[in-house]
């Protein structure tokens, strides 16, 4: 199909706004009189809180008042009223609640007074004495009180196995059996957490607040301070970033609303770097990873065995495990998956939550079994490549995974590899290529949206979604554009406020299949009607015009059959004595369509690093990542994201790491400067290959998801690009220049 | 953050009386690391002199050849001075190696000298530090130790002096000139940082009221023959694992004389002068590097998490002195 702006380079439409500063975070409200809240954490990791005297700091001039577990009013009982949407099962954490300590770096107490300086300082006048119980935090020394993985949450899939692995096992000519570990990781948006609660003079509450769920946060904020909806606006215009750190509500909107309901006045706490080390994170988790095979290098038996960290107070689920009973051909599938209370904040989902984990696990396997075999890695993934999803036995919706290892595999020049590790060198530099498989889910979710077209040929589009970065803004514009037919400068998206159509949570790749099928259906709504009102004109030309029979373009509704007739839609409205047409549209998953297909977007990931022989400083040199992730709606912020994806990868195999020291129960480098993510000189070449697919079952729109998928499989191939480069085979992540050296 | 007072200093003098007289006051020159420290409250000065509108802010050549590098010169433009870039390459190879661009552009040469460890612990105020807090203890010791000391370590501190400059000052044997109530005084450099011993709380032999005027180089540069070789976690943008600043005095392929500082491996820049001695009229060869290299690290001790350092400083040793004599690769 011709499109005009589908699937090409558009800018981003809010790119201007950002350059210039004009687009604002939420720190940045600062135009209306507020007071600011500071918040004091605990020192230590568990126990109770023994004295809380705040009298020097309330001594001080202008400030205001010192909210703790001393002086909370009564809020909210019941568990389900601290359930926010994204919720995993269990007793959600309550900030302020009573003097427990769960984990380190706890909310413990908000300073309010006049200045962010005048608060930050008056919390160190804050007296707090604890009695400390002994903590658990170290996962690795408490295997022996794992609890099976229990309770549901959305989007997440129990484990099931299948078949008989054990006797399949038995019967493997070559097996292998390896553990993989790799620590914690915290999302460490640009923009710190923070919340703005305007206290309005009708007693309502608008609230900008830092959330990929403008409707999450309204939700969550009415229920524990027992408000009507009506009463809490939550607006999130613009996220510097969020990697799934805000699919939850997190303390500082709650601390904020707090104060601002207590002191009727307007609050706004931001959470210090620090800070930002205090809440969800990738669980830290072991995986053992069993595998059995025929000698010509047909999977025979699989198991996949996780063990993941969670708080004490609630179950944090992923899916780690399942991804090995998705990808490859093989009927004997065993899959267990585990969790340790230990005594930290609850993991929160980051970047392909799971995937990012369990695909290392399988990746790094399946490499190190293409050796035990001595078959070439990429062609041990097609010996077992399936076009059913074993298991469910479900065709897929689509998958271009097999293009995407041909594609990938030609432009990298994998046919160049020296299968011997070690056998390539440069210098000091030895030379290592390495591959792996991605997958992610392609998911739609139930969205809305709304379309208001106004006489001067304006489009306004809207959902109360939200926008992390990934370009929706921009392509709700394109996808508004394409289908009325009007020029891009004429449509307006608008997201990030609890007041517009219903939109889920940002998050799981899956809001440009939902909102944007629901921004297409809006406006081909907007098209019936306004070719009924065209049809209805005198001496109508369209008169005897169906929908299939009329193209929108450059602002005008044209006959196909007859493309000199053509009428301007802002002359339909005018002729019509309208001065807007307003729709709105719901689109909901096609869930009995959808129930009989395997929805997966895919990539083949391949890689090429240089160690440094006797310094063991590693450079990943150029990655090629093949995407089969459905219909490309803008090439360059699906470029953009698949970049992004990429260099996370690089970052998991080689650099990020929050250090637990398990004395404290405690994140020592809770800094930018210690927390480790690439900078650009740690970035090289990465190419990107879309393999396009025709997938209307996904989403009506044809789109898969892209946020996500870049990053699987990265740090596997980099990790076994580095065996191949050293022959040192390093299964804990990062991938440091201590393990090669 | 506490509160604080504030003057600007016009002249050495008065910047020095103003700290002398009063014991909780400190200079403050870019900020780049005493303000980072005043927000998280482990330092909380209740006076700072700004001294950065001091007459500190030149580099210029000494009467014995040297260069005189003004305290208050940024780290930026000391690395990009052409005098320095031709006399003194390893200096500014080694500036260019740390911080970022942003950084080195307000950081001072006085403040690099002075800037304080990045020890996690140090930094956080609800763990036992003795350089933070004496007599707490030191949690690194039994803690994450990946980033700190094997020579030169106490009981008290395992701490490493992060910077990057001073250990091509160190290799170049700089002084620091000082000014003080009592007058004017200079600091070999390699007197000027300590070893924690049980005082780790005190990291220079700077008193509290002196202030730093000038760093002098010596004549003497090693402009054909250096490397700095900085290991680190990242490509860019992250302090010193392990770094070798590598001066030599070649004659054809025979050593005359060899300067060998490490950074991130212990208090202060780590010379061993009497391993140096061991290569002065030897031929430049891997093997002999390598002797002086396990020389220089006979007393290293590791900690559980750091032990990889001792190896890894051999090696860099190794790599930096092949480097500077321009040994063909893997000779
Ligand atoms: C994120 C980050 C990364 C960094 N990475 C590196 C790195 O990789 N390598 C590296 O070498 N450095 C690195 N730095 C440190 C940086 O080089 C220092 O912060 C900087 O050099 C300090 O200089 P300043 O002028 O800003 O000092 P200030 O912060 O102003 O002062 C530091 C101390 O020196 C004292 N002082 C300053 N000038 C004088 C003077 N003339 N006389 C007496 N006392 C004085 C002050 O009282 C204060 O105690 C990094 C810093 C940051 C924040
Ligand atoms: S190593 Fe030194 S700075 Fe670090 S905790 Fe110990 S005493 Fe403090």
């Amino acid at each position: 199909m011709q499109t005009k702006y589908i699937g090409k380079s558009v800018s981003r439409v809010d790119g201007p706004a950002k350059v210039k500063g004009e687009a604002k975070y939420i720190a940045e409200f600062n135009e209306r009189e507020h007071l600011h809240g500071y918040v004091i954490s605990s020192r230590i990791a568990k126990g109770k809180i023994t004295k809380l005297d705040a009298s020097k700091a309330l001594a001080l001039d202008g400030v205001v008042e010192v909210f703790s577990h001393q002086n909370l009013p009564r809020l909210a009982w019941l568990d389900l009223s601290y359930k926010d949407m994204d919720a995993p099962p269990g007793s959600p954490f309550r900030p302020l609640y009573n003097n427990k300590i769960k984990f380190s770096m706890q909310p413990i107490a908000l300073v309010v007074a006049k200045t962010f300086e005048l608060a930050r300082y008056a919390s160190l006048l804050v007296e707090v004495e604890y009695e400390v119980e002994p903590h658990i935090t170290n996962l690795e020394d408490n295997l022996d009180k794992a609890q099976e993985a229990s309770g549901m949450r959305f989007g997440y899939e129990p484990p099931s196995s299948r078949g008989n692995f054990e006797a399949a096992y038995a019967e493997a000519n070559v097996t292998l059996e390896e553990s993989y570990f790799h620590g914690a990781e915290h999302h460490n948006p640009m923009e710190m957490h923070a919340t703005t609660v305007f206290y309005e003079k009708d007693d309502t509450l608008t609230i900008y607040d830092k959330t990929q769920g403008v409707l999450n946060s309204q939700h969550y904020v009415a229920m524990i301070f027992g408000l009507s909806k009506d009463r809490v606006r939550v607006l999130s215009p613009f996220i510097g970033g969020a990697f799934g750190s805000a699919l939850r509500p997190q303390y500082q909107l709650f601390l904020a609303t707090l104060a601002a309901l207590e002191l009727k006045q307007s609050v706004k706490v931001v959470l210090t770097r620090q800070q930002m080390f205090s809440f969800s994170h990738r669980p830290i988790t072991l995986q053992t990873m069993t595998l059995g095979a025929s000698p010509d290098g047909k999977l025979q038996a699989i198991r996949h065995a996780a063990y993941s960290e969670t708080s004490q107070f609630e179950n944090y689920l992923e899916n780690i495990v399942n991804w090995s009973g998705k990808l490859y051909s093989c009927d004997d599938v065993e899959l267990e998956y585990k969790l340790v209370k230990l005594d930290t904040y609850s993991p929160l989902d980051m970047r392909a939550p799971g995937a990012a984990t369990g695909v290392v696990a399988l990746e790094c396997a399946m490499d190190e079994l293409s050796y035990k075999l001595n078959i070439d890695p990429l062609e041990l993934r097609l010996r077992n490549y399936t076009d059913i999803q074993p298991g469910s036995k479900k065709p897929f919706s689509s998958k271009e995974l097999r293009a995407c290892y041909q594609q990938g595999a030609e432009r990298f020049g994998w046919d160049k590899r020296n299968p011997q590790p070690r056998s390539m060198q440069e210098g000091h530099n030895l030379v290592g290529y390495g591959m792996a498989t991605g997958i992610w889910d392609a998911m739609q979710l139930p969205a809305r949206a709304k379309a208001v077209f106004t006489a001067d040929g304006k489009l306004t589009v809207s959902s109360a979604t939200a926008d992390i970065g990934t370009g929706t803004y921009t392509i709700m514009t394109q996808i508004a554009a394409e289908t009325l037919g009007l020029p891009l400068e004429q449509v307006t998206a608008q997201l990030g406020d609890s007041s517009m159509p219903l939109s889920l949570l940002e998050g799981g790749s899956a809001t440009a299949a939902s909102v944007g099928t629901a921004v297409m259906y809006v406006c081909q709504k907007l098209q019936k009607n306004l070719l009924k009102l065209a049809r209805n004109l005198k001496n109508s030309p369209f008169a005897k015009a169906k929908l299939a029979d009329v193209l929108f373009e450059d602002g005008n509704m044209i006959l196909k059959n007859d493309p000199e007739v053509s009428i301007a839609l802002t002359t339909i409205l005018q002729q019509n004595d309208l001065k807007v047409l307003e729709k709105k549209a719901t689109a909901m998953p096609n869930l009995l369509k959808q129930s009989r297909y395997a929805r997966n977007t895919h990539s083949a990931v391949f890689v090429e690093v240089h160690v440094d022989e006797d310094l063991g400083t590693i450079i990943v040199k150029r990655v090629v990542s093949a995407i089969a992730g459905g219909r490309i709606l803008n090439a360059k912020t699906a470029h953009s994201q698949i970049l992004g994806g990429v260099v996370w990868g690089i970052s998991m195999a080689l650099q990020e790491d929050t250090f637990m020291d398990h004395t404290f129960g405690r994140f020592m480098n809770h800094d930018l400067a210690e927390y480790h993510v690439p900078v650009n000189a740690d970035i090289r070449d990465i190419e990107v290959i879309f393999v396009e697919e025709q997938d209307k079952v996904a989403s009506p729109i044809g789109v898969k998801g892209l946020g996500e998928i870049g990053l699987v499989g990265v740090a596997a191939a980099i990790a076994n690009a580095i065996y191949h480069a050293t022959g040192k085979r390093v299964r804990d992540l990062p991938i440091t220049l201590d393990k090669v050296m | 953050m506490r509160p604080f007072t504030y003057n600007r200093a016009t002249d050495v003098a008065a910047a020095v009386e103003q700290v002398s007289l009063n014991k909780e006051a400190k200079f403050i020159a870019g900020g780049t690391n005493l303000l980072d420290l005043m927000k998280i409250d482990v330092m909380h000065p209740q006076h700072l002199v700004d001294i950065t509108r001091l007459a500190l802010n030149t580099i210029e050549d000494t009467a014995n050849g040297g260069l005189r590098l003004g305290a208050l010169v940024t780290n930026a433009d000391t690395a990009y001075n052409e005098k320095v870039e031709q006399r003194y390459p390893l200096l500014s190879h080694a500036i260019l190696a740390g911080a970022s661009a942003q950084l080195r552009n307000k950081a001072t040469d006085g403040g690099n000298l002075l800037q304080r460890t990045r020890c996690y612990y140090f930094y956080d105020k609800a763990t036992p530090c003795n350089k933070r807090e004496p007599g707490s203890g030191c949690s690194a010791k039994e803690g994450f130790n990946r980033i700190h000391a094997i020579l030169g370590t106490s009981e008290h501190c395992i701490a490493t002096h992060p910077s990057d400059m001073c250990v091509a000052l160190a290799a170049l044997e700089a002084t620091v000139q000082v000014s003080g109530p009592n007058g004017d005084r200079a600091i070999p450099f390699a007197d000027f940082h300590r070893l924690p011993g049980d005082t780790p709380h005190i990291d220079s032999n700077l008193k509290e009221d002196e202030i730093i005027t000038a760093i002098e180089l010596p004549a003497k540069g090693f402009e054909k023959n250096f490397t700095y070789l900085k290991l680190r976690d990242r490509q860019s943008y992250a302090f010193a694992l392990v770094s070798v600043a590598a001066a030599l005095d070649m004659d054809g392929n025979t050593i005359k004389e060899a300067r060998i500082a490490l950074g991130g491996v212990a208090h202060k820049p780590w010379r061993n002068t009497a391993a140096e001695e061991m290569l002065a009229n030897q031929p430049a060869t891997t093997e002999n590097f390598r002797k002086v290299a396990e020389t220089i690290l006979q007393e290293a001790k590791g900690f559980k998490y750091n032990a990889f350092k001792i190896e890894l400083a051999k090696r860099a040793i190794v790599r930096a002195l092949q480097q500077a004599a321009k040994l063909e690769e893997g000779a």
